[in-house]
């Protein structure tokens, strides 16, 4: 397979129009992923992950490399793997003037953000300024906003350069990337699986080292499932800590912005960037924004049990049968892990857990059925041709959008119909107080909670694109966290079997509401401590061993 | 009250004349006619009542038979009333909104709908809602909350209006109102269910109104009051034209005695308070008629169109079962949460109310028929205060408000605030007419001069010399000066023709200037006539 990274299809030409044909296919490692660091362990077998943001940082301001060089590497290999990716529905033509223009301010000795150079994928369902915004949907084909997402305005103020709009399900809406209107993404750890999804195209991106960081969003699981298929770090944080203005609504009470990387700590700088208030978000929260990445210490430096007498509980029901086998050993893996690092564990019970997800179905479905009237095919996107207004109205939709999207307008519709309100939406809302109070209850025995991120892990395209039900089934494990709108951290904790070097497993940790800074912490001690996984996928495995 | 509406209606429209249908004795509503000052009324005045046709007889048969049918139902009247607030931007974004503008001059990303753009609640709508909720003596809730109200329409760019489903932001309350003097009168009490906000964009305030009304007068005067109070409270300028204040008007009716509410028909197209009232006079008229002809299963639930052409109301849509909204929460938008202190805070600083006005008016012994006139629109209100507060008698103040400085502003089509003279110099000018400074006559012809010009009633005075002359001694010269002049006239009137007394006055006010006395000049004319009788 890696072969094929040698011979890139003519289709590429698509992202690299001009001037980067002569462009050669080995590069340079990534910065020290492959280096171990001097105060390494000398026991540990693997590095454990390090900042790509702050090595970049280094690299930059000490003039060992450029930010074009470092821009190069990533489109490099984005280049390489794009063809059995497909992660990017559309790739900047920018990213090296803007390199330079970082490269120039350096030369000048002006002060640079603390993210220049990084660059940044961004999900599809995320407004950027003069560059296609699709949310994955023909509805909005060739759509370009006048605007830039909050958030990312916040990573471009700081120096940051957008490499590309990821793909990603219609407007969010599937758990596999296989709901986009454009193309299917595949999971850098095997091509013929899945990445997850909705924010499939920033899983696999972030996972396949197309970019350093990158932003989705998660309204049911789209940042943690993805993350959990692709072996990377993504986080979900606390609803409100992320303005919403420019992500295109699929379930406004639901969605947040969420963050992916390759370490726990780019995670968190990451989140530092882009959360706080905004006023253009009315939902955004005042709540103080603390530096997430303060309490990190080096493994080299942790005592013998870093995290003594944190209280971890075990959500018992996302451990239950239905919870592929591979999975649960590796979760239990991580609960030896814990134990070891000092954590007191105990299982916990959420009784309203299984409530969660027609819960979550019903109200997101409502949700969209109301986000998505905008596209009426009267202000954007694609028009369909008609006399009269209502056949405007049904024309334009029937062709724009996909039938997943249409499936779930209909439901959502029908729960917001009269006479079936009380027994749907306003059900579903009850359940969700349940549910809330269920968590706050769970999270005031324990400090932090953990599950699986999926019962399983990524499985084949096309397994469970016919049967909506299993599909919706794997959005079990982190719906719950969305209705009771609470931060959850996903991280790569174990491999089981699958694909040509195993399949990860995500690790899902609950915190208390924007408590983001708790979750990174444990997140990071974990991180540094776990013995024996590297999380670099297969697909770049030599590239980055070079 | 139901059998002094009918005694308005002069004819019938059904049997004789389809485009006639009521005639009022030169009357129209109080609050249109005598509010000179405001756009609303001169709009109004525009319009000439409908032309009757018949002979009296005829009129009086008809009048005879419809107060009679009209006895036996009684009329149970809503108002459904949206007001545009004036606030200087949108409801849930930071364009800037004038009325009139051309729209979509000012738009961003929010009130286009854009994907990913977020509603933000101006702060303004919430503050102005509160003010009209406690003048309407509501009760507020603390906490409520936005709804999602779906349909597709072209001018709707999101498919949704934002508003107040369930949980409105004021409810219970109600409005006090005082019934025009030449209707007989009387103080009303009439309920409002609730004070929601309502629809995007534009930001808009919707009263509803208890069924509490029932003559076609009593709403229009609700309607009228509800004006006043926006404009009293500066939330709204209240213009019907402009469409800054709607109401929609539900009617229905009921034997006499009968519990069960009749069908109810909605009216719109309502731009002034006399196509309000005369809009449900009509109606209850058609529902009473075909009532009193067993054809009442004829009144269904429908929206019915005012014609003002033709003054009668057409079927614009018969309702065919409910539409489904599918309300549900605004998720972009967080509950509305009041804090007493807030609550307070907007409690105290509302100004004096027209209810309140009308009571203090009425207490400092004006007539109803001058509190009605004062009270009707707060910049002649806020005048006559001013001129109170300078130290003016009231009743003079009053008289010269509503008398002179009214019929001015009507002829030049202005509003109080147009007109030149300040409450200050009008009652400085009060005084020196009371202090005999000058005469009320050259009290006239200064407030004029004051109104078109401005300047100040002692400058004026100085300017043009107009002192009245209060001395004896000068006024008797001119009186002398004028009797021997005028020997012949004056050998006439000793002669036993005493009318030529005016005359003479006028002679001699005339060499004066118009400055003399009119009393002393008088008194010392009679003297001098008659002294050698
Ligand atoms: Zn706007």
């Amino acid at each position: 397979m890696l072969s094929t990274l040698h011979h890139p299809p003519r289709s590429l030409s698509r992202f690299f129009p001009s001037n980067t044909k002569s462009r050669h296919f080995h590069i340079k490692p990534v910065l020290s992923l492959s280096q171990p660091a001097a105060d390494q362990p000398p026991s540990s077998t693997s590095p454990p992950p390090e900042s790509q943001i702050l090595s970049i940082r280094h690299s930059l301001l000490s003039r060992e490399v450029t930010a074009t060089q470092l821009a190069e590497t990533y489109l490099s290999r984005l280049k390489l793997t794009e063809p059995q990716l497909k992660s990017f529905i559309h790739v900047s033509n920018n990213v090296l003037k803007e390199a330079q223009s970082i490269d120039d301010k350096i030369k000048r000795n002006e002060n640079v953000g603390p993210l220049a150079g990084v660059l940044v994928g961004v999900k599809d369902n995320i407004c950027t300024l003069d560059m296609p915004s699709t949310a994955g949907s023909k509805v909005l084909e060739k759509y370009r906003p006048p605007f830039d997402a909050t958030a990312v305005k916040r990573v471009k103020e700081l120096g940051a350069i957008v490499v590309g709009k990821t793909n990603l399900d219609e407007f969010g809406m599937g758990s596999s990337t296989e709901a986009s209107a454009f193309q299917v993404t595949a999971n850098p750890w095997d091509i013929s699986r899945v990445p997850g999804g909705s924010s499939g195209g920033s899983a696999a991106a972030v996972s396949a080292r197309q970019c350093v960081v990158s932003l989705g969003s998660d309204t049911g699981g789209s940042v943690r499932q993805p993350a959990s298929f692709c072996g990377v770090v993504g986080l979900k944080p606390t609803y409100g800590r992320v303005s919403r203005y420019g992500l295109m609504a699929y379930a406004s009470s639901l969605d947040v912005i969420g963050c992916f990387g390759s370490s726990v700590a780019d995670t968190g700088i990451l989140l530092s960037a882009i959360s706080g208030h905004d006023r253009l978000d009315a939902t955004s929260s005042k709540h103080e924004v603390p530096d997430f990445t303060s309490q990190f210490m080096s493994a080299v430096l942790l005592e013998s049990k870093p995290l003594k007498g944190l209280r971890v509980g075990v959500i018992r029901e996302t451990l239950d049968d239905g919870v592929d086998s591979g999975v649960k050993s590796a979760i239990l893996g991580a609960v030896s892990h814990l134990e070891e690092l000092g954590c007191t564990l105990s299982e916990v019970s959420l009784p309203s857990f299984s409530l969660g997800l027609p819960a979550y179905y019903i109200l997101a479905s409502s949700e969209s059925s109301s986000n998505l009237s905008r596209y009426d095919g009267v202000r954007y996107g694609n028009q369909a041709a008609a006399d009269e207004l209502n056949a405007l109205y049904g024309d334009s939709r029937a062709k724009g959008f996909g039938p997943e999207v249409k499936m779930r307008i209909l439901m959502g519709t029908y729960g917001l119909s009269a006479g079936y309100y009380d027994a749907y939406y306003k059900r579903a809302q009850q359940v969700r107080t349940l549910i809330k109070k269920s968590f706050k209850t769970a999270l005031h025995e324990n400090d932090i909670l953990i599950s699986p991120a999926a019962p399983s892990a990524a499985y084949k395209i096309g397994e469970k694109k016919n049967d909506p039900l299993a599909m919706y089934a794997g959005d079990i494990m982190t719906v719950n966290v969305n209705l009771a709108g609470l931060p959850a951290l996903v991280l790569p904790c174990g491999l089981t079997e699958g694909g040509l070097a195993g399949l990860p497993v995500g690790l899902q940790m609950i915190g208390p509401a924007f408590d983001e800074g708790k979750l990174l912490k444990v997140g990071h001690i974990f991180e540094q401590t776990l013995q024996g996984c590297r999380f670099i996928p297969p697909l770049i495995a030599e590239d980055i061993k070079e | 009250m139901a059998s002094m509406l009918f005694r308005t209606i002069q004819t019938h429209p059904f049997l004789l004349y389809p485009t006639t249908l009521l005639r009022r004795n030169n009357a129209v509503l109080y609050c249109t006619l005598k509010s000179a000052h405001t756009q609303t009324a001169a709009q109004e005045e525009q319009q000439k009542p409908p032309q009757i046709k018949g002979s009296p007889q005829t009129r009086q048969a008809k009048t005879k038979t419809l107060d009679k049918i009209s006895k036996d139902y009684e009329t149970i009247i809503g108002i459904e009333t949206h007001v545009q607030l004036s606030t200087l931007t949108k409801a849930f974004c930071s364009c800037p909104y004038n009325y009139g503008t051309q729209p979509n001059t000012s738009i961003c990303p929010i009130c286009m709908g854009l994907p990913g753009a977020l509603p933000v609640l101006n702060s303004k709508v919430i503050e102005f809602a509160v003010k009209l909720g406690l003048a309407l003596n509501c009760k507020l809730s603390l906490n409520s909350k936005f709804d999602r109200k779906q349909y597709f329409y072209p001018d709707l760019p999101k498919g949704y209006q934002i508003s107040q489903f369930d949980i409105p932001i004021a409810t219970g309350g109600y409005l006090d109102v005082d019934l025009p003097v030449e209707f007989g009168g009387g103080h009303r009490r009439f309920g409002v269910t609730r004070v929601d906000l309502n629809r995007a964009g534009v930001p808009l305030l919707e009263i509803v109104s208890e069924p509490d009304m029932r003559t076609g007068l009593e709403a229009a005067e609700y309607a009228a009051e509800l004006q006043r109070l926006v404009r009293y409270l500066g939330v709204s300028n209240g213009n019907m034209q402009e469409g800054s204040l709607r109401c929609d008007v539900n009617v229905s009716i009921r034997p006499v005695g009968q519990l069960k509410f009749g069908t109810k028909v909605e009216i719109k197209n309502l731009n002034s308070f006399s196509s309000i009232n005369r809009a449900i006079d009509f109606e209850i008229a058609r529902q009473a008629l075909l009532h009193s002809q067993g054809e009442d299963d004829q009144i269904v639930q429908e929206t019915r169109l005012w014609e003002e052409g033709s003054q009668k109301t057409v079927t614009m849509r018969k309702k065919e079962g409910l539409a489904d909204y599918r309300y549900f929460p605004e998720p972009d938008i967080p509950e509305v949460i009041l804090m007493k202190e807030y609550v307070d805070s907007i409690q105290s600083s509302l100004p004096e109310l027209p209810e309140m006005k009308r009571r203090r008016y009425e207490k400092m012994g004006l007539s109803m028929q001058d509190v009605l006139f004062l009270a009707n629109d707060i910049n002649v209100a806020q005048f006559f205060d001013a001129t109170i507060a300078n130290g003016a008698d009231v009743k003079l103040a009053a008289n010269w408000i509503m008398g002179d400085i009214a019929a001015y502003m009507k002829n030049e089509k202005l509003t109080i605030n147009d007109i030149e003279l300040t409450p200050e110099e009008l009652a400085e000018l009060i005084a020196s007419i009371k202090s005999a400074t000058i005469s009320g006559k050259i009290g006239k012809e200064i407030l004029f001069e004051l109104m078109a010009k401005g300047g100040t009633v002692n400058g004026i005075i100085k300017e043009k010399n107009l002192v009245q002359i209060v001395d004896p001694s000068e006024i008797e010269k001119m009186v002398d000066k004028v009797l021997s002049e005028n020997p012949k006239q004056l050998e006439q009137y000793r002669g036993g023709k005493t009318k030529l007394q005016g005359f003479f006055a006028g002679q001699v006010m005339k060499i004066s200037k118009g400055k003399a006395n009119p009393g002393l000049l008088n008194k010392i004319l009679l003297e001098k006539l008659n002294a050698k009788c």
